[in-house]
């Protein structure tokens, strides 16, 4: 594990009117290091998310992806800086198939001068497609099978095989296991390790304490919108997490937070 | 060796357990219906033994089919059929367009007036709407007019759509009675009539011999098949191109995307906002277009031109197979709508039904269309 900086947030703020749902976040994720993110219900982990995934727009802070200051404008900045992610909402169109869903709003085309007019190139998209499942170890009988025909723990593969298929720099997940089953959540654990081999860095949000300490390297524990301890794996358990979760404890270097 | 099982990690699927194509299903119902038609003319006293679209005892079409039946039914669903093309494109996107029948009526207005000719039989034009610098222009014009009419309709109604994000319903609602006043307005009520030549020729002409050059005039396909058939011809044209456009390009990939999960298309980085416009112009053109066939074909422009085709045209769409929930459905499937649509009107006239009775039955089939549809999607949530 080299010392490099994937990313850098600092004092990372996020006001919606007069809700305070995120409230000056300094993190750090070094490189191929997996970091979870983990906090009750409106802690603020899916806010911080948001913003530095461009989905919303920061009150205040600042962001650095691999040392450079960046500012995204849209979801679609931060994927071509790098980020990808899995959303807790999954966000595959139902109709379209794995390769439709995997290339989405960044299709391979030719005949460029069309315009919006301008041709899928279906085959090169199919290869990539194959390709990056194999890459990821996923099982899918037919990728030409439509999105609404597959099992949760297809859909969520299907999700997480975008971040192998274009090389991302840094792969966010949002409770990818909160709605599947036992087989289901053991094939997406396998796939987070799998990134963890290849040296991909992670952040990963999660209810899941089982889960959170099989996969992880460190815990970062939000609460009411501030981040309340930075921990460890190996120096820690379960109930200590817990303990930051609810209040009943509050990080040494976080003492005025909350 | 080539892979065609398009799986991973090993597996493969059963192709002999992948499912018809929906628009399988609907084109076995159209020839269902064409069934029941047919055998109701040969079992009900009253028909005589007489066939829907066979012709047995005369053959001076020179074929046994009814020649003359099958065209009136392709024609007059070809000018809605092409409103449907667009209504199709909108429904798959996640809206509903309710103005396409009052678009017609607007553009049929105001392309028309700039198309009359000066002199009718030596008269001056008695229905002129401007002055003789609008009289016998260029055929190009009236047909540019119908058609930017058309899409600054659509436009608007995407606007509407995608940036106040008011309900596709009351925006194109909105749009569908403010379009008929202006079809009103325009000329006063009053009808507008006496086109150019060649205006009048858009539909009632021949578009094939006239693209090979009158080299096969004397041929019967020419004369008993393409002969005033323009509208059709127009509407299989379009259909292919947008059967193509739907499957093979980026504007019809996110057209799909957005139907099935706005949210998802919008993390992805599709401008939603901007594509909607888009297909609501789009929809708004093919209206354009269908009222220039219109008021070509009918040699006059009325206000009340189009009035509940955008209902007939959600319907032939519907009974295709597209979704009213967005993200299903295709072009084929629209044209496979409208024959059905096309069949069932020529079929109840063919058993000399009262128009009343026609009326009311079209309106049963479109509701049994959106229940097969939620039938459908049910079985399919259980099936995944």
């Amino acid at each position: 594990m080299s010392d490099e900086i994937v990313l850098k947030t600092e004092d990372l703020t996020k006001h919606y009117g007069g809700v305070h749902a995120l409230e000056g976040a300094d993190f750090e994720l070094k490189s191929g290091e997996h970091v979870a993110i983990m906090g009750d219900n409106g802690a603020g982990k899916s806010t911080f998310v948001r913003q530095i995934t461009g989905v919303e727009q920061k009150t205040r802070g600042r962001i650095w992806l691999y040392g450079d200051e960046v500012n995204f404008a849209g979801p679609l900045d931060a994927r071509e800086a790098g980020i990808e992610t899995v959303f807790q909402t999954l966000a595959l169109a139902d109709d379209l198939d794995v390769p439709d869903n995997l290339f989405l709003g960044r299709e391979m085309t030719k005949w460029n001068w069309l315009g919006p007019f301008r041709l899928l190139d279906y085959k090169r998209m199919r290869e990539a497609t194959v390709a990056g499942l194999e890459r990821t170890a996923v099982k899918i009988p037919n990728i030409r099978n439509t999105i609404r025909n597959m099992s949760g723990g297809q859909r969520q593969c299907v999700a997480i095989a975008r971040t192998a298929t274009f090389h991302s720099r840094l792969t966010i997940m949002d409770e990818p296991t909160a709605a599947l089953g036992v087989q289901e959540t053991a094939q997406v654990e396998n796939i987070v390790r799998q990134l963890k081999e290849a040296g991909e860095p992670l952040i990963l949000i999660s209810h899941n304490m089982r889960q959170v300490m099989d996969l992880v390297d460190r815990i970062i524990v939000f609460r009411r919108g501030r981040i309340v301890a930075n921990l460890d794996r190996r120096e820690t358990d379960g109930q200590d997490v817990v303990a930051y979760i609810t209040g009943a404890k509050t990080g040494a270097d976080y003492a005025g937070a909350a | 060796m080539t892979d065609k099982s398009h799986g991973t990690g090993g597996l493969t699927f059963d192709k002999s357990k992948r499912a018809w194509p929906n628009e399988f299903n609907i084109f076995i119902a159209l020839l269902l219906i064409i069934f029941i038609f047919e055998a109701l003319g040969q079992l009900l006293p009253y028909m005589k033994g007489q066939s829907m679209l066979f012709d047995f005892n005369t053959k001076r079409d020179g074929t046994i089919l009814n020649m003359a039946r099958i065209k009136i039914i392709i024609l007059q669903v070809s000018i809605i059929g092409i409103i449907a093309l667009g209504v199709t494109q909108v429904i798959i996107v996640g809206g509903i367009d309710l103005s396409s029948g009052s678009i017609v009526g607007a553009t049929a207005m105001i392309s028309m007036s700039f198309a009359q000719t000066e002199l009718v039989n030596g008269n001056p034009n008695p229905k002129a709407i401007f002055g003789s610098w609008a009289m016998d222009l260029p055929i190009i014009l009236p047909i540019a007019v119908g058609l930017v009419c058309g899409v600054i309709a659509g436009s608007i109604n995407g606007l509407l759509i995608a940036y106040t994000r008011i309900p596709p319903f009351i925006a194109t609602l909105g749009m569908m009675v403010s379009a008929r006043g202006v079809a009103k307005w325009w000329s006063k009520g009053n009808p507008i009539s006496f086109p150019t030549d060649e205006y009048a020729a858009i539909s009632n002409g021949n578009l094939i011999d006239g693209l090979t050059f009158g080299l096969f005039s004397d041929s019967w396909v020419m004369t008993q098949v393409f002969d005033g058939q323009n509208p059709a011809i127009y509407f299989l044209l379009l259909a292919i191109l947008f059967h193509f456009v739907m499957k093979y390009t980026v504007y019809g990939k996110h057209t799909y995307a957005i139907g099935s999960n706005e949210d998802a298309a919008r993390m992805s980085g599709i401008n939603v906002a901007w594509h909607k416009v888009m297909v609501y112009a789009m929809a708004g053109m093919l209206a354009g277009f269908a009222a220039i066939l219109l008021t070509s074909r009918n040699v006059t422009a009325q206000a009340g031109m189009g009035f509940v085709y955008e209902l007939d045209a959600i319907a032939m769409a519907v009974i295709g197979g597209v979704s009213l929930a967005g993200g299903r459905g295709s072009i084929i499937g629209t044209v496979l709508g409208a024959m059905i649509f096309g069949v069932i009107i020529s079929g109840f006239t063919y058993l000399k039904l009262d128009a009343f009775y026609q009326e009311m039955v079209k309106g049963g089939i479109i509701v049994a269309a959106v229940v097969l549809d939620q039938w459908r999607q049910r079985r399919a949530a259980m099936k995944a």
